[in-house]
Parts: structure tokens; C-alpha cells; sequence
């Protein structure tokens, strides 16, 4: 860590402190196929990752990550719509197996292959639905270049302490825009402790303890046999074919999430006394709303600020605080309030309206003038 | 006898006749026959089809995944592993080897250490028979009960042409434990094509055709292919740099800004003309007289060509929103820049256009000011004089923090910065 006081300022981009956060939290490979805008992450951790791959495709890229992750290491990728569309797949099997990995997603403008130099917040009803089933992929949303670094660490350790695939939502704005920034600001990260299978009992890989989570052994270990499986199977690691040991197993992966949900959910409050007006915003629109309350209250609005940033599953407190104002803007990068939708379905709520955009940043005035609207 | 057992001795879960398990027999002999292996050394990572449900009767570590894709998992896997001494082995059939043959190409291609076992019935079993990339030109399938009507792959050669040290086709009769075991003591990627029958779906529509009939009709050749063996692939042993944030020194504060609210400029000039590494200097200089900052860098996919873009920030305070919907100053210093900033120039209603003197002047509502940069120091120093002049026109901090900066960077001692200041501040 930087040390020292005063004035420690360097030129940084998102994507350096994500490589050096991940790797610090215990991320120990790094599988890349390049795709803009995520080529940055890939460039960092040539560098800093003791292990990096580089994978002919994208599919490649998700099973060789598998397979490091069955044998005890941390993998992480970086991609954008075009490259997560081809490990969804892939990224459902780990997430039956049970195998920790990130998967940092560098959202752009779509459909297909859009325009891969525009930002965009348009793949999180994708992420909501990414497995199969409905079950919930952890993921986490940075919201401002500080996020950079506390979020990419809290998804290495999620990973691992859920023993499942998580994703890293960020978008091009954040990973590619160089900035000025005091590194004594960062936070200590350490690294991750993997929960493993201990003593001579045979171990069971999909023997869940108490929070649901079962403990871990790699492939290749000299004392236990490992199965890993991506089909629906028993405790054992071993196909079954629905019955009710394995349905149990498979309806265990939804609870291992919500109960623990608690030990992940990361989100901002700035809550004003008597403030009617909640503006809420995620991602690369979250420094907008910042700019906008901060405007707002300047010039007599009382309103209060929500960051989410752990995006799914959502925590009941979202909905619990969201509850308690009668006005609430949701502000994200894409056409119809994608997680506006997630929150309160496509009926909405009374009181609950949008702001968004197609193909450029969401402006702080933009936020403001819908604010305002509502308040005269 | 061997103590070692690598397979369960229960019944196996194939259908009669299936050739499926004389593989599995011939693997647990060709396993016994490695000296040391233990079964806990052995990873066995299958495929979808009907062999994968061979996990439960293996005694080794297993891991069964997604269709065709076992090949690359197992990559993962041998290149995960850190004791020596494992040994991976992956059970496909011919229709997951067809899906996934980009990754038997690459696994052989990089040397991933494991030997691959092709199951090739020569049809998809499991969904009911329908012909794959293997199945011979003519054998008769559900989906082609006429046979089928092109040429399959021949995978031992393809494996062979990408550099695998043994790739061997088999007739799936018999003993054949001694070709597995030559395949799993061979260091590195290796592949053994098993070709059988499936009785439920290829037996019946193929009455009388012997496998090697079918196979010498076929064109295919039982043999090995062969090259001599070469290093395995292993995670390269590579030093990384202790922390990204080391090599990023702080810049120290040196000089003091007079700017109250956030500037915002946008400096466009053509490709290989130092639009980027000027911009970034800029910065820094900006850094050390105390600003906030924020760059980004746009410029066309044909990196190496037309118009570059910086787009700076510039701040007392700490900036939150990176946006830029109308910039305060635009620089531009090359005919593509002025393309490029067009249209953002002819909707400003106030600031600053500073713009090279060779090129003609925008219709604005913004200051425009005309230089001579592309002169002073030729095409490639121009942004960086371009922004020696805009201190001279808007000194919003010194212009000693953008000479200290100029000569901290890798372009010190390359430009003649004296008669670059000089010219700049006339």
C-alpha cells in the first residue's frame, strides 16, 4: 500500500486498481480473449497475474477457467456482451459445479456488437436471468472508481465464500477513463481463505454446511476423491436424474445465495432528514446522481441518494428503503429501467419513475430536471 | 494383479453389445500397467453422451461437464494442477468431439498434458442416432437413413497436423489396453480414436458391415500418427510486477492553479501525431499545480490512422460525473481533428477554439484563436505546443508545471522545449 500524507495523487484508469485489487484478494490466474472495452483488464494483469492465459474464444476462456478453479485456483476474465453471450453456458455449468471464478463484464452499447467504444447499463436483466432456472448470479456493480478497488476484492472473496462463478458488472466509462486519484484513499485488501475439506471422513463435494455452502477440495488432492458435476447430482458429486437428493441439491443453490446474501450486500446511503425524493442510480450513471443530489440540496430540494452495487440478488433492504419515500428516480444507462424492472416489475410503483438513455452518459441535469419535475 | 483399482468392479450402465465397455475394461488395464499411478493421480473429465456416465464406476477424481467442451475443461484442469504426476484423461464421444473441435485443436496444438479418448460410434447415441462430424460418408444414421453424404473428419490426422506426439485410431474389439497405456505414458497431449459400434442405433441400420470395413471404406487408416514427443505445456515461471500501483509514482504538488470551476477541453489532432502521450502530460502538469483530472481517448479502430482524440477534465474540486456534453475548450491541431470536432465546434455557444493557422477557421460562437503549431515543432509536437499556447491564452496554472512535466516524461530531450516556450508565450 501507498503510505505517506498529503498530496498522493497518481494517473490511474478503473481497470488498474480492478487487477490490482483482484490479485490482491486472491485471484491467481487470469484467462483473456480480447474484446473492447475490456482489453485494459486484459493488458494489467500481463502483468501482474502470476498466471495468464490467453484463449482462442470466448468458451475457451470460461472452461479453461473451470478447470483451474476445480483444481484450487482463482480465475478471472474479463469480457463485454458479445464474449458473455458465448460463456453462458459455460458459466451456468461452474455455477452447478460450484466452481469460484470472476467474470468482469465491460458493459457496451447493443444489440450484438452495438459500438464497442459507447458505454452502456444494458445487460443487467441478462445477468438477472443469466442461469437457468431463475437462480441468482451474485454480482456486483462499481459505481465509482473507489469501487474500482473495494468491489473487485469483494467479488474475489464472494466467489470464494459462496464457492460460485460471480460477475463484476462495470462499463467502458469506468475502465477506460484515466483519472487523478489519492491512492492513500485504498483500503488494505487481503487475500481469501478457501473453506476446505479437513481430516480423514470421505469428503463430500456437494455435503453443504451450515450457511449451505460446501466445503472444498481440488481435483488432484492425494487424500480424497472429488467429483464435480454439472448435471443434476447427490451429495456425492454423482448424476441422479431428479430424484429427490439432487432436486434438493439443485433448490439449495437459490437458498445458498439468499442466506448469505447478507455478508454481500454492498450499497451507498446518503439519507437527508425530511427528504421526499429518493434518486437512485448503479454503475457508470451512479456519479451522475451523486452530482445531481449534491445540486439539489444546494439549491433547496431535499433528496436522498441510493448507490446499489450488489445488483443481484436484490436485497430486501433496497426495497425496504426505496418503501419509505414517496418519490423515487431511478437513473441508469439504458432504454426501459432495467433495474427499475427488477425492483418493481414492469407495473412500477406509484411514485417510482426513470430516467434514462440510449447511446450517451446520463447528464446530472438530466436527473435534476426529472427530479425537479416531480417536486414543483 | 494389480492392487490398484481405477474402475469399480460393479456392472457397468451400457447397453448390450455397446463398445463403451471395452473402453472402460481397456482403461482400467492400460491404468494398472502405469507404474506409481495411483487412482487419486488420475483425473477422468467426461463429455455428455452415453459414456458419460461412466464418473460413478471410476474410482479416480471426476469432473463431467457440458457437451464437447470436456477437452478444454481438462486444459484447465493439467494446467492447474501443480503435483506431478497427475494424469488427466478425458472420455469424449464423436458428436462432443465435433462440437468442441476447436478444443482438441488447441489442446494438442498447446501440448495441455492428457490423453483424450474418442468413444466413436460414429453417431449421436444418446438423442437418437443422428449422424456426426464423424460418421463415414455412407454409414446409415436416423437423420440420413440413405448414409451419410459427406466425408467425416479424420481427427488423428487433424491432431497429428497440430503437433500431438500420439494420435492413434483403433478398431474398439479386443484388447487394445496396450495402445491407452502407450497414449497415457506419452508426455504431453495424446489421442486414441476408439471406433465401436451402437447397438441401439448404428447395429441395426448397418447390418453386416464389420468396423473394419467400415473404417477401410471410410478412407481412414487404423494406425498411430505420430511425432516425437516435446515439452508439455505448464504455466509459464514469470515474475510479475509486485503491485501495478508501484510502477505509478505520485505526482508531487509543485505549483498552485488559479482555476475556480471545472474546465473541459477537447483536443483533436490526427493519429500517430502525439495527441495521447501531449494529453497525458497535460495532466500530470495539471496534477502538480493541484487540479483534479480525468482524460479519455477516443480515436477510429484503425488505430494507426486518422483522427485522435483526448477529451480532459480539469477541476478544483474532486470530479464525480466524467461526462463531457459541450466542452469548454477545443484544441485542434490537424485537418482530421477539425473533422473530427466539427460538429462539436459549431454548436458552442461560448469558449475557446484554438486551432493550427494552416487550417480554416469554424463557424462558432466560441473565441476562436489561430496559431502556428504544426510549424513550431513539426507534426508531432503540435499538441504538445498547442497546449503551451492555451496556458498563454487561459493560464489556468503555470506553464513551468507543463515544462516539468514535458521533462519527467519519455519525450524529454526529444523536443527543443525552450524555443517550444518561447514561441508559444510570444
Amino acid at each position: 500500500m501507498h503510505q505517506g500524507k498529503g498530496h498522493q495523487r497518481v494517473l490511474v484508469d478503473g481497470s488498474e486498481l480492478i487487477v490490482e485489487s483482484s490479485v490482491r484478494a486472491g485471484a491467481d490466474v487470469f484467462i483473456g480473449y480480447p474484446i473492447t472495452p475490456a482489453n485494459r483488464i486484459f493488458q494489467y494483469s500481463g502483468s501482474r497475474f502470476q498466471t495468464v492465459l490467453a484463449a482462442p474464444d470466448e468458451i475457451t476462456a470460461l472452461q479453461w477457467m473451470a478447470g483451474f478453479s476445480a483444481t484450487g485456483k482463482l480465475p478471472v476474465t474479463a469480457t463485454s456482451f458479445p464474449g458473455l453471450a458465448l460463456m453462458v453456458e459455460s458459466i451456468n455449468m461452474a455455477y452447478m459445479m460450484e466452481l469460484p471464478m470472476v467474470i468482469i463484464l465491460v458493459q457496451r452499447l447493443g444489440p450484438s456488437t452495438g459500438s464497442a467504444t459507447c458505454g452502456a447499463q444494458g445487460d443487467l436483466s441478462l445477468l438477472s436471468g443469466l442461469i437457468s432456472g431463475g437462480y441468482p448470479m451474485p454480482t456486483f456493480c462499481i459505481s465509482r472508481i473507489e469501487d474500482c478497488w473495494d468491489m473487485s476484492a469483494a467479488a474475489v472473496t464472494a466467489a470464494v465464500e459462496l464457492r460460485s462463478p460471480v460477475i463484476l458488472l462495470t462499463s467502458k466509462e469506468m475502465v477506460m477513463t484515466t483519472r487523478s486519484f489519492e491512492v492513500t484513499a485504498l483500503e488494505e485488501v487481503g487475500s481469501v481463505r478457501w473453506n476446505l475439506h479437513a481430516g480423514n471422513d470421505a469428503y463430500r463435494p456437494y455435503q453443504p454446511e451450515e450457511n449451505l455452502v460446501p466445503r472444498f477440495l481440488p481435483l488432484g488432492n492425494d487424500l480424497h476423491q472429488v467429483r464435480f458435476t454439472s448435471s443434476s447430482h447427490d451429495r456425492h458429486g454423482l448424476l441422479r436424474h431428479g430424484d429427490s437428493e439432487a432436486l434438493a441439491n439443485t433448490l439449495r443453490l437459490k437458498e445458498k445465495m439468499e442466506r448469505n446474501l447478507s455478508t454481500f450486500i454492498h450499497y451507498e446511503l446518503d439519507e437527508e432528514a425530511a427528504a421526499d425524493v429518493l434518486v437512485v442510480s448503479y454503475g457508470v450513471t451512479a456519479p451522475a446522481a451523486r452530482e445531481a443530489v449534491a445540486h439539489l440540496r444546494q439549491t433547496g430540494t431535499r433528496t436522498s441518494l441510493f448507490v446499489a452495487k450488489t445488483l443481484c440478488p436484490i436485497p430486501q433492504a433496497y426495497l425496504d428503503t426505496m418503501e419509505r419515500y414517496r418519490r423515487v428516480v431511478i437513473a441508469e444507462e439504458n432504454q426501459d429501467g432495467q433495474f427499475r424492472q427488477l425492483l418493481f416489475g414492469r407495473r412500477g410503483r406509484a411514485g417510482v419513475s426513470g430516467v434514462n438513455a440510449v447511446g450517451r452518459m446520463i447528464d446530472p441535469h438530466d436527473i435534476i430536471k426529472e427530479v425537479e419535475q416531480h417536486v414543483r | 494383479m494389480c492392487d490398484r483399482h481405477f474402475l469399480s468392479s460393479e456392472p457397468l450402465h451400457f447397453c448390450g453389445g455397446c463398445g463403451h465397455h471395452l473402453i472402460a475394461r481397456n482403461t482400467e488395464k492400460a491404468l494398472q500397467r502405469v507404474t506409481d499411478l495411483r487412482p487419486l493421480d488420475v483425473i477422468l473429465v467426461t463429455d455428455i453422451g452415453c459414456h458419460g456416465i461412466i464418473d460413478r464406476s471410476f474410482l479416480t477424481h471426476t469432473i463431467h461437464g457440458l457437451h464437447g467442451r470436456s477437452i478444454a475443461l481438462a486444459a484447465g484442469i493439467s494446467a492447474g494442477l501443480d503435483a506431478p504426476g497427475k494424469k488427466v484423461i478425458v472420455f469424449i464421444g464423436d458428436g462432443g468431439a465435433t462440437i468442441g473441435l476447436q478444443h482438441l485443436i488447441e489442446a494438442a496444438h498447446r501440448n495441455f498434458n492428457m490423453t483424450v479418448v474418442i468413444h466413436n460410434n460414429m453417431l449421436y447415441g444418446m438423442t437418437g442416432g443422428q449422424s456426426s462430424g464423424l460418421t463415414p460418408c455412407g454409414y446409415k444414421t436416423k437423420a440420413f437413413p440413405e448414409g451419410q453424404p459427406y466425408v467425416g473428419y479424420d481427427l488423428c490426422r487433424k491432431a497429428n497436423n497440430v503437433g500431438a506426439a500420439y494420435a492413434r485410431r483403433v478398431i474398439g474389439t479386443g484388447d487394445f489396453s496396450g495402445y491407452l497405456e502407450e497414449a497415457i505414458t506419452t508426455p504431453g497431449f495424446s489421442l486414441v480414436e476408439v471406433v465401436e459400434v451402437c447397438p441401439s442405433y448404428g447395429a441395426k441400420r448397418n447390418p453386416d458391415r464389420t468396423l473394419t470395413e467400415i473404417v477401410k471404406q471410410a478412407g481412414l487408416k487404423v494406425q498411430l500418427y505420430s511425432h516425437p514427443p516435446r515439452e508439455s505445456y505448464s504455466r509459464p515461471k514469470r515474475t510479475p510486477v509486485a503491485s501495478l500501483l508501484d510502477h505509478n509514482t505520485a505526482i508531487p504538488l509543485t505549483h498552485a492553479s488559479t482555476l475556480a470551476n471545472p474546465r473541459s477541453l477537447s483536443i483533436n489532432g490526427s493519429a500517430g501525431e502525439g495527441v495521447q502521450s501531449a494529453a497525458g502530460i497535460f495532466a500530470r502538469a495539471a496534477i502538480a499545480a493541484g487540479l483534479h483530472v480525468t482524460k479519455k481517448e477516443s480515436y477510429p479502430v484503425t488505430v494507426g490512422v486518422g483522427f485522435s482524440t483526448s477529451e480532459l477534465i480539469l477541476s478544483p474540486d474532486p470530479i464525480l460525473y466524467t461526462g463531457i456534453p459541450a466542452p469548454d475548450v477545443v484544441i485542434i491541431t490537424s485537418q482530421d481533428g477539425l473533422e473530427r470536432s466539427g460538429v462539436t465546434i459549431g454548436r458552442m455557444k461560448r469558449g475557446l477554439v484554438l486551432i493550427d493557422e494552416s487550417l480554416d477557421a469554424p463557424e462558432t460562437a466560441a473565441r476562436v484563436v489561430q496559431r502556428n503549431f504544426r510549424g513550431q515543432a513539426g507534426p508531432r509536437s503540435a499538441t504538445l505546443v498547442a497546449l503551451f499556447h492555451y496556458l498563454g491564452v487561459d493560464p489556468i496554472f503555470p506553464t513551468n508545471s507543463l515544462t516539468n512535466a514535458v521533462q519527467q516524461s519519455k519525450l524529454s530531450g526529444k523536443l527543443n522545449l525552450e524555443r517550444m516556450m518561447a514561441t508559444s508565450c510570444a
